[in-house]
């Protein structure tokens, strides 16, 4: 039997403010444990939330760059269950009136375009975290993160595969860390991802029945849990089995997913409007505020890129993969206006040195000024291209510009056609016997020659230069 | 009966509460009572009408994002009844 | 007469002309307290230590000639307010232990304004009760008859100013928990409109229900403590921004031509005859001020009792959610999560919050919201818009504050939904979010004292003042204490 996957998505990213969702406590994460609470966050008695206006400007970035529809009003709502991480006994979310909905996200699909859904994005804050003890059997509770401002963003259940869900994932953490409203960081939990998986046969229309995927911290992870969770429907109905409706948690070192069963009852949240936060009103002028605000997106910028620097598609990709190292680019072309050039050195070496000390493009040694102007030596021939691999080396190590390099090194190529002709002719002055064999027909000397010069010269001479002047010479 | 003693059961579940076989009893009955003096909100028609959930119309209530000093670890735990070290202490949940 | 039983206006013109001082004041309701304070029970702690080192920084602060609204003033707090590094228990077994490492905003304010604070007042376990029996800490009694209950739940507060054992009082209003025990104890009880005075410190009940305000003597002083208490505050996102007026400058003002609404939906129920007659009183008193009364209509009235049981527990439910043991108060013993959460709560948690918790959990749980919650909410908005059509037609409207005289203690504990009836004329102020206030109107033949309710549109605070010290004024309502 031939099945279909269908994939929804609901993924949790922490939005970048300086505070808190409903106080004023510090975001920073890394702090020592229960440092950054104070009585809100704590859900101690008595005390009330007030909103972080910045939390609302950032979803609204978001939804405006996802094509989401902003409501004019949303509202705050109350998530009623027990746990040790979650202080006041209910999370503060949003649920009848979120924030945004019916927005979509494109993605490339077998060279074809494709959209995904994106049901809504609402506003919430973080629970704490809960250590458990190895040896004993009790946790421990840390509330930094409580009260960590987050948007959901929850996505139609269009996506039909691991791979599709991967690819969507990678393009809405693109936009987020675009924007500046979220770092994005996996491994800290900034960027979360839940799954709902289920099959059908294929052209079924009703959906199978669902499991939901926990616990995937990267975007191979997904893909992989993905994948294995699928193969696990297909094994099950295969066999005659039937899926039940569950909790599933990926585990990343036995590459499987296991059943939560029995760690979860029937969910029965309580959901009513938090009586301690008031209505947001969105009106068309602070949405064009913030419109007004929004860089441009990847997908833009691809597109722009491809027609205003005629770079290949793949190469366009690479380029805005960060909003900082497209940035650069950008900046390199403007001054030796050579977008070509520009992108491979900067995919090829920049990159290179970059990956392998682990720095991002924002930590980069070089400037964007001193990367244009060793394109523009290049090409008025002041260097050869060989000389620039170990002059961008060096600007790399020094963080010296090239005109420096080149005169600490005495790397500048030599374009002086006397110095060149002597040379040439010493050289021709050593090697009768190829000089007879090239004169009597074998042009495959050339190459000799010109090697001989390089050697001569120690790569200094203008290959341009030596060429015509071997043909010259060689010639007589 | 617009409750049973099962339910009364279940949502002290959900309450978090534990109940003696007597208070249940209690209970149900009591919340039976309640809930039927409340039915009396059946006699309204209130389709269309919005639900009210603030007494006044206050909207758009925000705050800066400016970092103002926590409270601080030792404060944070002073109040706590297990509080070990830099953490709420709790016994562990069985799964 | 003694300094403990002055008013704050009066004790105010002694202090600004140096005929007593801040100590003398304290000293004065601390010896009070310790003379009944065993009969009436109006406090879960006395802050005696703490009042008088206060009173003596605070008559430093008056011989330099900086003099305060409320110098000296002896004000006794709801123990639902929270206090800095004092234990503030709401009534509560689960709160017994909790010191809370802030001060409410009214007790800021308060203590900005001078006040001196003598004790935390007894209270129906987190607010829920209109007798102050279900405390964790014993009944207060009703000073005018120490075998009945002072009303609830702010009935600490209440008797503590009936009693003479504090000049002034804070309670809380989230049903008529101010209104009422002001009525049973022959005192001046105010809840303001919603989003007037901070609730940032105040621990929850219902949210949008709840409300701070203040128990005095006569109607003069309960304008002086609103101009302390009212304003906005940026920590409350539902406090409301808007100017806040000298109150006292309406006290004085007279009320002629004033319409005086009387709901006729109020008259119908099983009113005590006594009282029925004060409010029948009260009535002709208005018109003898110089206003009329016109007959209004508030045609939802008989819903407002349902509706709050549903919306005052759904909000409870959750709100009391975070007593659970990990982080402060009381906690059970257990070795496992699941069992110390329910015997925390169990043992932590009193019957009648309980039964409020059950209530409010079952009206939210799944399958059941849209019947009990949004339906409950629906007929608010219903009950609200009674309101602003009524104050169409009139510019306050009186009504008795309770059905009956002050019961007896135990009388109505096993019986929760008439417990629950008398709070049928307090209720629908809060569910509209309107101000109120009870002040004495009059007396039972055995002596229990009676009181008339008036309320007024949002924010109209003054018009109450206004309407209640013309009555004041008029009425003569015999002064007379209680016998202690």
């Amino acid at each position: 039997m031939e099945f279909e996957t269908v994939i929804g998505l609901e993924v949790h990213a922490q939005m970048l403010t300086e505070t808190k969702i409903f106080c004023s406590c510090s975001t920073k994460f890394g702090a020592a444990p229960n440092s950054h609470t104070c009585p809100i966050c704590l859900g101690m008695p008595g005390v009330l939330p007030v909103l972080n206006k910045k939390v609302v400007e950032y979803a609204m970035k978001m939804a405006l760059a996802t094509n989401c529809a902003i409501n004019p009003t949303c509202e705050f709502a109350r998530k009623n269950y027990f746990y040790p991480d979650l202080p006041k006994g209910y999370q503060i979310s949003q649920y009848a009136y979120p924030l945004a909905e019916h927005g979509w996200l494109e993605l490339e699909v077998n060279g074809g375009k494709k959209r995904i859904g994106i049901t809504r994005i609402h506003m919430e804050e973080d629970a704490g975290k809960l250590l458990h003890d190895e040896h004993n059997p009790v946790s421990y509770v840390d509330l930094n993160r409580t009260g960590v401002p987050l948007i959901e963003i929850v996505s139609e259940p269009d996506i039909r595969g691991a791979e599709e869900a991967a690819d969507y994932l990678k393009r809405l953490h693109e936009i987020l860390v675009y924007l500046e409203i979220c770092d994005g960081n996996m491994e800290e939990g900034s960027f979360r991802c839940d799954a709902n998986v289920s099959i059908r046969p294929k052209g079924q229309k009703e959906f199978g029945t669902r499991a939901e995927l926990k616990n995937m911290n990267s975007f191979r992870n997904v893909q992989r849990g993905l994948e294995y969770e699928i193969k696990r429907q297909q094994y099950i109905v295969e066999n005659g089995g039937t899926i039940v409706q569950e909790t599933r948690l990926w585990d990343d070192a036995q590459g499987v997913t296991n059943s939560m069963r029995g760690k979860e009852e029937a969910h029965d949240y309580r959901y009513f409007p938090d009586p301690d936060l008031v209505p947001v009103i969105v009106d068309e002028a602070w949405i064009g505020k913030i419109r007004a605000d929004m860089p441009e997106l990847p997908q833009a910028k691809r597109e722009r890129f491809i027609s205003e620097y005629q770079i290949s598609a793949y190469d366009a990709g690479v380029l805005t993969s960060e909003k900082a190292l497209a940035g650069y680019f950008e900046e390199v072309v403007a001054i030796c206006a050579k977008p070509k050039q520009a992108g491979n050195w900067l995919m090829g070496d920049v990159m290179k040195f970059l990956n392998e000390d682990k720095k991002t493009i924002r930590e980069c040694p070089i400037t964007a000024a001193s990367l244009a102007e060793m394109i523009n030596l290049i090409d008025a021939g002041t260097i050869s291209g060989k000389m620039a691999k170990d002059i961008v080396e060096e600007m790399y190590q020094s963080g010296k510009n090239p005109r420096e390099v080149i005169a600490e090194k005495g790397m500048v190529q030599i374009t002086d056609e006397a110095a060149l002709a002597k040379t040439i002719s010493s050289i021709i002055d050593a090697n009768p016997q190829q000089l007879a064999d090239y004169r009597a027909g074998k042009e495959k000397l050339f190459g000799f020659f010109v090697g001989q010069v390089m050697k001569a010269t120690q790569g200094k001479a203008n290959p341009q230069i030596v060429n015509d002047l071997l043909k010259k010479m060689l010639a007589k | 009966m617009k409750l049973t003693a099962q339910e009364v059961e279940y949502v002290a579940h959900l309450a978090r509460l534990e109940i003696t076989p007597q208070e249940k009893e209690k209970f149900t009955a009591q919340l039976n009572d309640i809930l039927l003096y409340i039915d009396k909100l059946n006699e309204l028609d209130t389709k269309g009408v919005e639900p009210m959930s603030h007494a006044i119309g206050v909207t758009n209530a925000f705050r800066a994002d400016k970092v103002a000093a926590s409270i601080g670890t030792e404060k944070t735990l002073a109040n706590a009844p297990d509080g070990r070290g830099e953490f709420f202490r709790v016994p562990k949940v069985i799964e | 007469m003694e300094l403990y039983q002055s008013t704050i206006h009066e004790l105010q013109d002694k202090i600004k002309e140096g005929k007593t001082t801040a100590t003398a004041i304290t000293k004065s309701v601390l010896q009070r307290i310790d003379a009944v304070e065993e009969k009436v029970h109006s406090y879960i702690r006395v802050m005696k230590d703490e009042a008088l080192s206060a009173a003596a920084e605070a008559d430093k602060e008056i011989k330099k000639g900086n003099i305060k609204p409320l110098s000296g003033i002896s004000i006794a707090l709801k123990d639902i307010v929270c206090t800095k590094g004092i234990a503030t228990t709401c009534g509560s077994h689960i709160l017994h232990n909790f010191v809370p490492p802030y001060d409410a905003s009214v007790v800021e304010k308060l203590r900005a304004a001078g006040a001196i604070f003598v004790g935390k007042t007894n209270m129906d376990e987190f607010a829920m009760g209109s007798s102050t029996e279900t405390s964790y800490f014993g009944p207060t009694r009703n000073p005018w008859d120490l075998e009945r209950i002072p009303g609830g739940s702010s009935g600490g507060s209440a008797a503590a100013v009936a009693a003479d054992e504090c000049v002034a009082s804070i309670g809380s209003d989230t049903g008529g928990s101010i209104r009422q025990p002001a009525a049973l104890c022959g005192i001046v009880g105010m809840k303001p409109t919603y989003g007037r005075v901070s609730r940032f410190g105040l621990i929850a009940f219902a949210s949008s229900l709840d409300q701070i305000g203040p128990f005095t003597k006569d109607v003069e002083d309960c304008a002086i403590m609103m101009n302390v208490l009212a304003g906005y505050d940026r920590r409350e996102s539902t406090s409301v921004n808007i100017d806040v007026p000298d109150y006292r400058q309406f006290a004085g003002r007279d009320i002629k031509g004033w319409k005086i609404g009387i709901p006729k939906e109020y008259f119908v129920e099983g009113i005590d005859p006594e009282v029925k007659a004060a409010i029948e009183a009260s009535i002709k008193t208005m018109e003898k001020c110089g206003a009329q009364s016109v007959e209004i209509s508030l045609p939802h009235t008989q819903y407002c009792l349902a509706v709050y049981y549903i919306i005052a527990p759904a909000e409870a439910s959750s709100n009391l959610a975070r007593y659970d043991g990990v982080k402060y108060g009381f906690r059970a013993p257990a070795s496992e999560l699941l069992d110390m959460y329910k015997k925390t709560r169990m043992q932590g948690f009193g019957a009648e919050v309980k039964r409020r918790i059950m209530i409010g959990t079952y009206a939210l749980s799944a399958g059941y919201y849209d019947a009990y919650y949004k339906k409950a909410s629906q007929v608010r908005a219903l009950i609200k818009k009674d309101f602003e059509e009524a104050f169409k037609k009139c510019d306050v409207i009186l009504t008795p504050t309770t059905p009956t005289p002050a019961f007896k203690i135990g009388e109505k504990t096993d019986n929760p939904l008439q417990m629950y009836l008398s709070d049928i004329f307090t209720i629908s102020t809060n569910l509209a979010g309107i101000p109120g206030i009870s002040l004495p109107c009059g007396f039972t033949k055995s002596g229990l004292p009676v009181g008339v309710q008036f309320l007024a549109g949002h924010f109209q605070e003054g018009k109450l003042i206004q309407v209640a010290s013309a009555y004041e004024r008029k009425a003569q309502i015999e002064k007379r204490r209680p016998k202690l």
